[in-house]
Protein backbone atom coordinates (compact mmCIF):
# COMPACT_ATOMS: atom_id res chain seq x y z
CA UNK A 1 0.00 0.00 0.00
CA UNK A 2 1.74 3.19 -0.93
CA UNK A 3 1.30 5.93 1.57
CA UNK A 4 3.92 9.01 0.65
CA UNK A 5 5.60 10.12 4.06
CA UNK A 6 5.09 14.05 2.64
CA UNK A 7 1.50 14.01 2.41
CA UNK A 8 -1.04 14.44 4.95
CA UNK A 9 -4.68 12.34 5.41
CA UNK A 10 -8.07 12.09 6.53
CA UNK A 11 -9.92 9.56 8.10
CA UNK A 12 -12.29 9.36 4.81
CA UNK A 13 -8.98 8.53 2.83
CA UNK A 14 -7.85 11.69 1.24
CA UNK A 15 -4.37 12.83 0.72
CA UNK A 16 -3.23 17.07 1.02
CA UNK A 17 -0.55 18.18 -0.59
CA UNK A 18 0.05 21.26 1.48
CA UNK A 19 2.05 24.37 -0.09
CA UNK A 20 1.55 27.57 1.98
CA UNK A 21 -1.99 28.46 1.87
CA UNK A 22 -2.78 26.75 -1.19
CA UNK A 23 -3.53 22.78 -1.11
CA UNK A 24 -3.90 19.78 -3.67
CA UNK A 25 -6.36 17.39 -2.45
CA UNK A 26 -6.86 13.89 -3.81
CA UNK A 27 -8.11 10.27 -2.71
CA UNK A 28 -5.74 7.52 -1.46
CA UNK A 29 -4.24 4.68 -3.12
CA UNK A 30 -6.29 2.33 -0.07
CA UNK A 31 -9.47 4.28 -1.39
CA UNK A 32 -8.88 3.81 -5.03
CA UNK A 33 -8.64 -0.08 -4.80
CA UNK A 34 -11.52 -0.24 -2.38
CA UNK A 35 -13.55 1.86 -4.94
CA UNK A 36 -12.20 -0.02 -7.98
CA UNK A 37 -12.46 1.42 -11.36
CA UNK A 38 -13.07 5.07 -11.11
CA UNK A 39 -15.35 5.90 -14.45
CA UNK A 40 -16.70 9.59 -13.70
CA UNK A 41 -15.61 12.11 -11.20
CA UNK A 42 -18.44 14.68 -10.42
CA UNK A 43 -17.08 17.87 -8.97
CA UNK A 44 -19.04 21.05 -9.51
CA UNK A 45 -17.94 23.57 -6.39
CA UNK A 46 -15.35 25.28 -8.46
CA UNK A 47 -15.38 28.92 -6.90
CA UNK A 48 -16.67 27.99 -4.08
CA UNK A 49 -15.95 28.19 -0.53
CA UNK A 50 -16.58 24.63 1.13
CA UNK A 51 -16.54 24.24 4.78
CA UNK A 52 -14.24 21.24 6.51
CA UNK A 53 -16.03 17.81 6.35
CA UNK A 54 -18.57 19.44 3.50
CA UNK A 55 -19.10 17.24 0.51
CA UNK A 56 -17.45 18.74 -2.58
CA UNK A 57 -17.88 16.29 -4.83
CA UNK A 58 -18.58 12.41 -5.94
CA UNK A 59 -16.53 9.73 -6.91
CA UNK A 60 -18.32 7.06 -9.38
CA UNK A 61 -16.95 3.86 -10.07
CA UNK A 62 -18.23 1.04 -11.79
CA UNK A 63 -20.00 -0.94 -8.92
CA UNK A 64 -20.33 2.12 -6.28
CA UNK A 65 -20.54 6.06 -5.59
CA UNK A 66 -18.73 7.62 -3.30
CA UNK A 67 -18.83 11.44 -1.87
CA UNK A 68 -15.25 13.54 -1.37
CA UNK A 69 -15.33 15.48 1.73
CA UNK A 70 -13.29 18.74 2.03
CA UNK A 71 -10.35 17.95 4.43
CA UNK A 72 -9.91 21.74 5.20
CA UNK A 73 -11.87 24.82 4.84
CA UNK A 74 -11.18 26.43 1.25
CA UNK A 75 -12.33 27.50 -1.57
CA UNK A 76 -11.90 25.53 -4.46
CA UNK A 77 -9.51 26.76 -7.33
CA UNK A 78 -9.62 24.55 -9.81
CA UNK A 79 -10.14 21.00 -10.58
CA UNK A 80 -8.11 18.00 -12.43
CA UNK A 81 -8.83 19.04 -15.86
CA UNK A 82 -7.77 15.27 -17.14
CA UNK A 83 -10.27 13.45 -14.97
CA UNK A 84 -13.07 14.69 -17.47
CA UNK A 85 -11.47 12.80 -20.09
CA UNK A 86 -9.89 10.34 -18.34
CA UNK A 87 -11.48 9.33 -14.62
CA UNK A 88 -9.15 6.38 -14.67
CA UNK A 89 -6.10 8.39 -13.57
CA UNK A 90 -7.51 8.43 -9.89
CA UNK A 91 -6.34 4.73 -10.26
CA UNK A 92 -3.73 4.98 -11.88
CA UNK A 93 -2.06 7.55 -9.85
CA UNK A 94 -3.60 8.67 -7.46
CA UNK A 95 -1.13 10.99 -6.00
CA UNK A 96 -0.11 12.45 -9.05
CA UNK A 97 -1.71 12.79 -12.16
CA UNK A 98 -4.91 11.40 -10.51
CA UNK A 99 -5.52 14.80 -8.27
CA UNK A 100 -8.90 16.01 -7.78
CA UNK A 101 -8.65 19.55 -6.50
CA UNK A 102 -6.50 22.27 -5.96
CA UNK A 103 -8.24 24.75 -2.64
CA UNK A 104 -6.87 27.61 -1.32
CA UNK A 105 -6.97 27.38 2.32
CA UNK A 106 -9.31 29.96 4.80
CA UNK A 107 -7.52 28.70 7.90
CA UNK A 108 -4.13 27.15 7.50
CA UNK A 109 -4.57 26.42 11.29
CA UNK A 110 -6.64 23.17 10.38
CA UNK A 111 -3.87 21.31 8.87
CA UNK A 112 -2.78 20.37 12.20
CA UNK A 113 -5.76 18.22 12.90
CA UNK A 114 -4.78 15.97 9.69
CA UNK A 115 -3.21 12.39 9.93
CA UNK A 116 0.66 12.00 9.27
CA UNK A 117 1.59 8.59 7.17
CA UNK A 118 1.84 6.98 10.17
CA UNK A 119 -1.41 7.71 11.22
CA UNK A 120 -3.22 7.20 8.32
CA UNK A 121 -1.37 3.74 7.66
CA UNK A 122 -3.20 2.44 11.44
CA UNK A 123 -6.52 3.51 9.93
CA UNK A 124 -6.53 1.28 8.01
CA UNK A 125 -4.86 -1.48 9.04
CA UNK A 126 -2.01 -1.73 6.92
CA UNK B 1 -10.70 -13.01 9.15
CA UNK B 2 -14.02 -11.28 10.79
CA UNK B 3 -16.82 -13.67 11.69
CA UNK B 4 -18.93 -12.37 8.87
CA UNK B 5 -16.48 -14.42 6.49
CA UNK B 6 -17.25 -17.47 8.45
CA UNK B 7 -20.36 -17.40 8.26
CA UNK B 8 -20.00 -17.17 4.50
CA UNK B 9 -20.81 -20.71 2.49
CA UNK B 10 -17.74 -20.99 0.36
CA UNK B 11 -17.28 -22.81 -3.46
CA UNK B 12 -14.40 -25.75 -3.70
CA UNK B 13 -12.17 -22.89 -5.24
CA UNK B 14 -12.75 -19.78 -2.72
CA UNK B 15 -9.29 -20.66 -1.09
CA UNK B 16 -8.08 -20.53 -4.59
CA UNK B 17 -9.86 -17.58 -5.25
CA UNK B 18 -8.23 -16.16 -1.88
CA UNK B 19 -4.41 -16.92 -2.95
CA UNK B 20 -5.01 -15.53 -6.88
CA UNK B 21 -5.53 -12.03 -4.82
CA UNK B 22 -8.82 -11.32 -5.76
CA UNK B 23 -11.26 -8.88 -4.11
CA UNK B 24 -13.81 -11.31 -2.18
CA UNK B 25 -17.28 -10.05 -0.95
CA UNK B 26 -20.40 -11.50 0.70
CA UNK B 27 -22.63 -12.55 -2.05
CA UNK B 28 -26.00 -14.69 -1.25
CA UNK B 29 -24.55 -15.89 1.38
CA UNK B 30 -21.12 -17.05 -0.44
CA UNK B 31 -17.43 -15.58 -0.03
CA UNK B 32 -17.00 -14.79 -3.86
CA UNK B 33 -14.87 -13.09 -6.23
CA UNK B 34 -15.72 -9.87 -7.27
CA UNK B 35 -12.94 -8.89 -8.86
CA UNK B 36 -9.04 -9.97 -9.24
CA UNK B 37 -7.33 -7.25 -11.30
CA UNK B 38 -10.24 -4.80 -11.76
CA UNK B 39 -13.70 -4.94 -13.49
CA UNK B 40 -12.88 -3.10 -16.51
CA UNK B 41 -9.36 -5.57 -17.56
CA UNK B 42 -11.43 -8.53 -17.02
CA UNK B 43 -14.70 -7.36 -18.87
CA UNK B 44 -12.71 -6.37 -21.60
CA UNK B 45 -10.73 -10.02 -21.74
CA UNK B 46 -13.80 -11.85 -21.51
CA UNK B 47 -15.34 -9.46 -24.47
CA UNK B 48 -12.58 -10.16 -26.73
CA UNK B 49 -10.59 -13.43 -25.24
CA UNK B 50 -11.99 -15.64 -22.67
CA UNK B 51 -12.43 -15.77 -19.11
CA UNK B 52 -13.43 -17.95 -16.27
CA UNK B 53 -15.77 -17.25 -13.79
CA UNK B 54 -16.40 -19.56 -10.46
CA UNK B 55 -20.45 -19.41 -10.07
CA UNK B 56 -20.33 -22.36 -8.25
CA UNK B 57 -22.90 -20.34 -5.83
CA UNK B 58 -25.77 -21.04 -8.16
CA UNK B 59 -28.12 -23.66 -7.32
CA UNK B 60 -29.07 -26.86 -9.01
CA UNK B 61 -32.00 -29.00 -8.32
CA UNK B 62 -32.29 -32.57 -10.02
CA UNK B 63 -36.02 -33.58 -10.41
CA UNK B 64 -37.19 -37.08 -11.19
CA UNK B 65 -39.63 -39.35 -12.28
CA UNK B 66 -43.03 -39.33 -14.69
CA UNK B 67 -44.78 -36.62 -13.27
CA UNK B 68 -41.32 -34.11 -13.09
CA UNK B 69 -42.79 -32.87 -16.26
CA UNK B 70 -45.95 -31.78 -15.34
CA UNK B 71 -44.42 -30.35 -12.03
CA UNK B 72 -41.85 -27.96 -14.26
CA UNK B 73 -44.55 -27.11 -16.55
CA UNK B 74 -47.03 -26.39 -13.37
CA UNK B 75 -44.10 -23.96 -11.84
CA UNK B 76 -42.76 -22.16 -14.75
CA UNK B 77 -43.53 -19.78 -17.43
CA UNK B 78 -41.90 -21.15 -20.47
CA UNK B 79 -42.83 -24.06 -22.10
CA UNK B 80 -40.62 -27.16 -20.89
CA UNK B 81 -42.17 -29.77 -23.33
CA UNK B 82 -40.49 -28.30 -25.78
CA UNK B 83 -37.56 -29.77 -24.98
CA UNK B 84 -35.82 -32.69 -25.70
CA UNK B 85 -32.62 -34.63 -23.58
CA UNK B 86 -29.66 -32.18 -24.46
CA UNK B 87 -31.44 -29.23 -24.75
CA UNK B 88 -32.03 -26.13 -21.86
CA UNK B 89 -34.46 -23.33 -22.14
CA UNK B 90 -34.36 -20.13 -19.90
CA UNK B 91 -37.38 -19.60 -17.68
CA UNK B 92 -39.43 -18.16 -14.54
CA UNK B 93 -41.05 -19.28 -11.33
CA UNK B 94 -43.96 -16.69 -11.88
CA UNK B 95 -45.20 -15.99 -7.95
CA UNK B 96 -49.49 -15.83 -7.82
CA UNK B 97 -49.66 -12.50 -7.18
CA UNK B 98 -48.07 -11.05 -10.57
CA UNK B 99 -44.30 -11.26 -9.63
CA UNK B 100 -41.44 -13.75 -10.51
CA UNK B 101 -39.79 -15.62 -7.47
CA UNK B 102 -36.61 -16.52 -9.65
CA UNK B 103 -35.26 -16.88 -13.05
CA UNK B 104 -34.17 -20.03 -13.77
CA UNK B 105 -32.52 -22.47 -16.65
CA UNK B 106 -34.39 -26.14 -17.07
CA UNK B 107 -31.88 -28.64 -18.48
CA UNK B 108 -34.03 -31.82 -19.99
CA UNK B 109 -30.69 -34.53 -18.90
CA UNK B 110 -32.80 -37.59 -19.76
CA UNK B 111 -36.64 -38.60 -20.34
CA UNK B 112 -37.84 -37.85 -16.84
CA UNK B 113 -34.90 -36.20 -15.72
CA UNK B 114 -34.73 -32.73 -15.27
CA UNK B 115 -31.96 -30.14 -13.73
CA UNK B 116 -33.23 -26.64 -12.63
CA UNK B 117 -30.37 -23.75 -12.29
CA UNK B 118 -31.44 -21.24 -9.74
CA UNK B 119 -30.20 -18.24 -8.03
CA UNK B 120 -27.44 -18.75 -5.37
CA UNK B 121 -29.81 -16.01 -3.18
CA UNK B 122 -33.05 -17.80 -3.71
CA UNK B 123 -31.95 -21.77 -3.51
CA UNK B 124 -34.21 -22.54 -0.21
CA UNK B 125 -36.83 -20.09 -1.29
CA UNK B 126 -37.17 -21.42 -4.99
CA UNK B 127 -36.64 -25.13 -2.99
CA UNK B 128 -39.55 -24.23 -0.95
CA UNK B 129 -42.31 -22.80 -3.98
CA UNK B 130 -41.66 -25.92 -5.97
CA UNK B 131 -42.04 -27.82 -2.86
CA UNK B 132 -45.79 -25.81 -2.34
CA UNK B 133 -46.88 -27.83 -5.98
CA UNK B 134 -45.22 -30.64 -5.69
CA UNK B 135 -48.70 -32.94 -5.08
CA UNK B 136 -47.60 -35.88 -6.77
CA UNK B 137 -44.08 -36.32 -4.94
CA UNK B 138 -41.74 -36.08 -7.81
CA UNK B 139 -38.36 -36.92 -6.37
CA UNK B 140 -36.27 -33.47 -6.06
CA UNK B 141 -32.92 -33.63 -5.00
CA UNK B 142 -30.77 -30.78 -4.26
CA UNK B 143 -26.83 -31.02 -5.59
CA UNK B 144 -26.34 -27.73 -5.07
CA UNK B 145 -23.42 -27.90 -2.22
CA UNK B 146 -21.97 -30.68 -4.05
CA UNK B 147 -21.43 -29.49 -7.72
CA UNK B 148 -19.16 -26.34 -8.93
CA UNK B 149 -20.16 -24.04 -12.02
CA UNK B 150 -17.75 -23.12 -13.71
CA UNK B 151 -18.78 -19.83 -16.45
CA UNK B 152 -15.99 -19.90 -19.73
CA UNK B 153 -16.86 -17.21 -21.61
CA UNK B 154 -15.41 -14.89 -24.73
CA UNK B 155 -14.71 -15.82 -28.24
CA UNK B 156 -11.88 -18.13 -27.61
CA UNK B 157 -13.61 -20.39 -24.87
CA UNK B 158 -14.40 -22.73 -27.21
CA UNK B 159 -10.95 -23.33 -28.87
CA UNK B 160 -10.06 -23.54 -24.69
CA UNK B 161 -12.27 -25.91 -23.88
CA UNK B 162 -12.07 -28.42 -26.77
CA UNK B 163 -8.32 -28.77 -26.16
CA UNK B 164 -9.60 -30.82 -22.92
CA UNK B 165 -12.25 -32.59 -24.06
CA UNK B 166 -12.90 -35.53 -27.19
CA UNK B 167 -16.70 -34.05 -27.58
CA UNK B 168 -17.25 -31.87 -30.76
CA UNK B 169 -18.40 -28.73 -29.07
CA UNK B 170 -19.56 -26.97 -32.62
CA UNK B 171 -21.93 -29.25 -32.93
CA UNK B 172 -23.18 -28.30 -29.46
CA UNK B 173 -25.60 -25.04 -30.69
CA UNK B 174 -26.45 -21.97 -27.76
CA UNK B 175 -28.65 -23.50 -25.01
CA UNK B 176 -27.93 -26.99 -25.88
CA UNK B 177 -25.68 -29.53 -24.05
CA UNK B 178 -23.89 -33.03 -23.95
CA UNK B 179 -22.41 -34.80 -21.08
CA UNK B 180 -18.39 -36.18 -21.81
CA UNK B 181 -14.72 -35.91 -19.96
CA UNK B 182 -13.22 -32.79 -19.47
CA UNK B 183 -9.42 -32.72 -18.15
CA UNK B 184 -9.84 -36.51 -17.54
CA UNK B 185 -12.83 -35.67 -15.26
CA UNK B 186 -16.22 -37.41 -16.15
CA UNK B 187 -19.69 -36.49 -16.47
CA UNK B 188 -18.95 -33.30 -17.25
CA UNK B 189 -22.29 -31.27 -18.26
CA UNK B 190 -20.82 -29.00 -21.31
CA UNK B 191 -23.54 -26.29 -21.71
CA UNK B 192 -23.84 -23.86 -24.45
CA UNK B 193 -25.02 -20.93 -21.95
CA UNK B 194 -23.89 -18.04 -20.14
CA UNK B 195 -24.67 -14.58 -19.30
CA UNK B 196 -22.01 -12.45 -20.69
CA UNK B 197 -23.12 -12.14 -24.59
CA UNK B 198 -19.26 -13.20 -25.42
CA UNK B 199 -19.91 -16.37 -26.38
CA UNK B 200 -18.52 -19.55 -24.41
CA UNK B 201 -19.54 -22.57 -22.22
CA UNK B 202 -20.78 -23.38 -19.00
CA UNK B 203 -19.27 -26.56 -17.24
CA UNK B 204 -21.26 -28.30 -14.35
CA UNK B 205 -19.12 -30.87 -12.36
CA UNK B 206 -19.00 -32.65 -8.99
CA UNK B 207 -16.54 -30.24 -6.31
CA UNK B 208 -13.92 -32.90 -6.74
CA UNK B 209 -13.16 -31.62 -9.66
CA UNK B 210 -13.13 -28.22 -9.42
CA UNK B 211 -9.33 -27.44 -8.95
CA UNK B 212 -8.26 -30.22 -12.01
CA UNK B 213 -10.22 -28.34 -13.98
CA UNK B 214 -9.72 -24.78 -12.98
CA UNK B 215 -6.01 -25.47 -13.54
CA UNK B 216 -6.63 -27.40 -17.02
CA UNK B 217 -8.71 -24.46 -18.21
CA UNK B 218 -5.93 -21.80 -16.91
CA UNK B 219 -3.13 -23.92 -18.86
CA UNK B 220 -5.34 -24.91 -21.75
CA UNK B 221 -6.09 -21.18 -22.04
CA UNK B 222 -2.51 -19.54 -21.48
CA UNK B 223 -1.90 -19.04 -25.76
CA UNK B 224 -5.33 -16.64 -25.15
CA UNK B 225 -3.99 -15.04 -22.21
CA UNK B 226 -6.89 -16.59 -20.10
CA UNK B 227 -7.63 -15.38 -16.96
CA UNK B 228 -10.23 -15.51 -14.04
CA UNK B 229 -13.03 -13.10 -14.01
CA UNK B 230 -15.17 -11.71 -11.13
CA UNK B 231 -19.00 -11.31 -10.12
CA UNK B 232 -18.30 -7.32 -11.02
CA UNK B 233 -17.88 -7.53 -14.95
CA UNK B 234 -20.39 -10.61 -15.02
CA UNK B 235 -22.80 -7.76 -14.11
CA UNK B 236 -21.50 -5.21 -16.66
CA UNK B 237 -21.58 -7.87 -19.33
CA UNK B 238 -24.85 -8.74 -18.85
CA UNK B 239 -25.87 -5.39 -18.39
CA UNK B 240 -24.56 -4.39 -21.90
CA UNK B 241 -26.63 -7.10 -23.06
CA UNK B 242 -30.02 -6.17 -21.21
CA UNK B 243 -29.94 -9.34 -19.60
CA UNK B 244 -32.49 -9.15 -16.22
CA UNK B 245 -30.54 -10.06 -12.86
CA UNK B 246 -32.86 -11.30 -10.64
CA UNK B 247 -33.22 -9.03 -7.17
CA UNK B 248 -32.02 -5.94 -9.83
CA UNK B 249 -34.43 -5.78 -12.80
CA UNK B 250 -37.17 -8.62 -11.82
CA UNK B 251 -38.48 -9.59 -8.41
CA UNK B 252 -41.19 -10.64 -6.68
CA UNK B 253 -43.34 -7.25 -7.93
CA UNK B 254 -42.46 -7.35 -11.68
CA UNK B 255 -44.30 -9.31 -13.99
CA UNK B 256 -42.47 -11.45 -16.96
CA UNK B 257 -44.51 -9.55 -19.48
CA UNK B 258 -43.71 -5.94 -17.83
CA UNK B 259 -39.53 -7.09 -17.81
CA UNK B 260 -40.04 -8.05 -21.31
CA UNK B 261 -40.17 -11.82 -20.73
CA UNK B 262 -42.83 -12.30 -22.98
CA UNK B 263 -40.84 -14.44 -24.98
CA UNK B 264 -40.52 -17.01 -22.05
CA UNK B 265 -44.53 -16.58 -21.20
CA UNK B 266 -46.26 -19.41 -23.00
CA UNK B 267 -50.07 -19.27 -22.72
CA UNK B 268 -49.75 -22.94 -24.31
CA UNK B 269 -50.32 -24.57 -20.94
CA UNK B 270 -51.46 -24.02 -17.49
CA UNK B 271 -48.86 -22.23 -14.71
CA UNK B 272 -48.55 -20.23 -11.57
CA UNK B 273 -50.50 -17.00 -12.32
CA UNK B 274 -51.36 -18.20 -16.11
CA UNK B 275 -54.88 -16.56 -16.24
CA UNK B 276 -53.69 -13.16 -14.50
CA UNK B 277 -50.73 -12.89 -16.96
CA UNK B 278 -53.19 -13.61 -19.79
CA UNK B 279 -55.43 -11.01 -18.92
CA UNK B 280 -51.86 -8.40 -18.47
CA UNK B 281 -50.96 -9.60 -22.43
CA UNK B 282 -54.23 -8.65 -23.79
CA UNK B 283 -54.51 -5.23 -22.00
CA UNK B 284 -50.55 -4.18 -21.88
CA UNK B 285 -48.67 -3.58 -19.25
CA UNK B 286 -48.83 -0.53 -17.40
CA UNK B 287 -45.22 -0.31 -16.81
CA UNK B 288 -42.14 -1.81 -19.27
CA UNK B 289 -38.76 -2.53 -18.54
CA UNK B 290 -36.49 -0.37 -20.81
CA UNK B 291 -33.08 0.12 -21.73
CA UNK B 292 -32.28 3.65 -21.52
CA UNK B 293 -28.36 5.80 -22.56
CA UNK B 294 -27.28 9.09 -20.49
CA UNK B 295 -26.62 11.57 -22.42
CA UNK B 296 -25.61 13.97 -19.82
CA UNK B 297 -22.96 12.85 -17.48
CA UNK B 298 -24.03 10.45 -14.67
CA UNK B 299 -24.11 6.63 -13.66
CA UNK B 300 -27.95 5.43 -13.29
CA UNK B 301 -27.82 3.67 -9.91
CA UNK B 302 -30.72 0.78 -8.86
CA UNK B 303 -33.44 3.15 -6.75
CA UNK B 304 -32.52 5.91 -8.54
CA UNK B 305 -35.86 7.59 -9.60
CA UNK B 306 -36.81 8.12 -13.54
CA UNK B 307 -39.07 11.58 -14.00
CA UNK B 308 -40.02 13.46 -17.06
CA UNK B 309 -38.97 16.63 -18.37
CA UNK B 310 -41.33 18.45 -16.11
CA UNK B 311 -40.14 16.61 -13.21
CA UNK B 312 -42.88 14.20 -13.18
CA UNK B 313 -42.28 10.27 -11.77
CA UNK B 314 -42.38 7.86 -14.52
CA UNK B 315 -40.66 5.06 -12.90
CA UNK B 316 -37.45 4.03 -11.33
CA UNK B 317 -33.86 2.51 -12.25
CA UNK B 318 -32.93 -0.92 -11.49
CA UNK B 319 -29.75 -1.41 -12.92
CA UNK B 320 -27.18 0.86 -14.60
CA UNK B 321 -23.46 1.58 -15.08
CA UNK B 322 -20.55 2.76 -16.90
CA UNK B 323 -20.63 -0.37 -20.03
CA UNK B 324 -16.68 -0.49 -20.90
CA UNK B 325 -17.05 -1.45 -24.20
CA UNK B 326 -19.09 1.66 -25.35
CA UNK B 327 -17.83 3.64 -23.04
CA UNK B 328 -21.18 5.33 -22.12
CA UNK B 329 -23.53 5.11 -18.84
CA UNK B 330 -26.12 3.19 -19.64
CA UNK B 331 -29.27 0.89 -17.53
CA UNK B 332 -32.23 -0.50 -17.24
CA UNK B 333 -35.52 0.77 -15.66
CA UNK B 334 -39.17 0.28 -15.64
CA UNK B 335 -41.35 3.22 -17.11
CA UNK B 336 -44.90 3.65 -17.54
CA UNK B 337 -45.92 2.58 -21.07
CA UNK B 338 -45.85 5.86 -22.63
CA UNK B 339 -42.63 6.28 -22.06
CA UNK B 340 -41.34 3.11 -23.29
CA UNK B 341 -41.01 4.01 -26.86
CA UNK B 342 -37.33 3.54 -28.21
CA UNK B 343 -36.14 7.33 -28.26
CA UNK B 344 -38.40 8.78 -25.52
CA UNK B 345 -36.02 11.41 -23.19
CA UNK B 346 -35.96 10.31 -19.94
CA UNK B 347 -34.53 11.48 -17.02
CA UNK B 348 -32.43 9.94 -14.43
CA UNK B 349 -32.74 11.69 -10.82
CA UNK B 350 -28.85 11.57 -9.56
CA UNK B 351 -27.97 13.84 -6.05
CA UNK B 352 -31.04 16.04 -7.15
CA UNK B 353 -30.64 16.64 -10.67
CA UNK B 354 -32.25 15.55 -13.86
CA UNK B 355 -29.56 14.42 -16.17
CA UNK B 356 -30.79 13.57 -20.04
CA UNK B 357 -30.89 9.70 -21.18
CA UNK B 358 -33.00 8.28 -24.20
CA UNK B 359 -34.56 4.97 -24.11
CA UNK B 360 -32.90 2.40 -26.01
CA UNK B 361 -33.80 -1.14 -27.53
CA UNK B 362 -31.75 -3.50 -25.91
CA UNK B 363 -29.18 -5.15 -25.73
CA UNK B 364 -27.24 -2.34 -25.76
CA UNK B 365 -23.97 -4.24 -27.43
CA UNK B 366 -24.97 -4.46 -30.97
CA UNK B 367 -23.93 -7.65 -32.87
Amino acid sequence: MNIPAELKYTKDHEWIRIEGDIAYIGITDFAQGELGDIVYVEIETVGESVAQEAIFGTVEAVKTVSDLFMPLSGEVLEINPKLDSEPELVNKDPYGDGWMVKIRLSDVSQVDGLLDATKYQEIIGG
Amino acid sequence: MTTTDTLLKHTALTDLHTALGAKMVPFAGYLMPVQYEGINIEHDLVRNRVGVFDVSHMGEFILKGPDALDLIQRVTSNDASKLSPGKAQYSCFPNETGGIVDDLIVYSLEDGHWMLVVNASNIEKDWNWIQKFNTKNVEMINISDRTSLLAVQGPNALAVIQKLTDVKLVEIPYYNFTKGKVAGCSNVLISNTGYTGAGGFELYFDNEHAITIWNALMEAGKEFDIKPAGLGCRDTLRLEMGFCLYGNDIDDETSPLEAGLGWITKFTKEFTNSAALKVQKEVGAQRKLVGFELIDKGIPRHGYELIDADGNTIGVVTSGTQSPTLQKAIGMGYVTSAHAVEGTEIFVKIRDKAIKASVLKTPFLKK
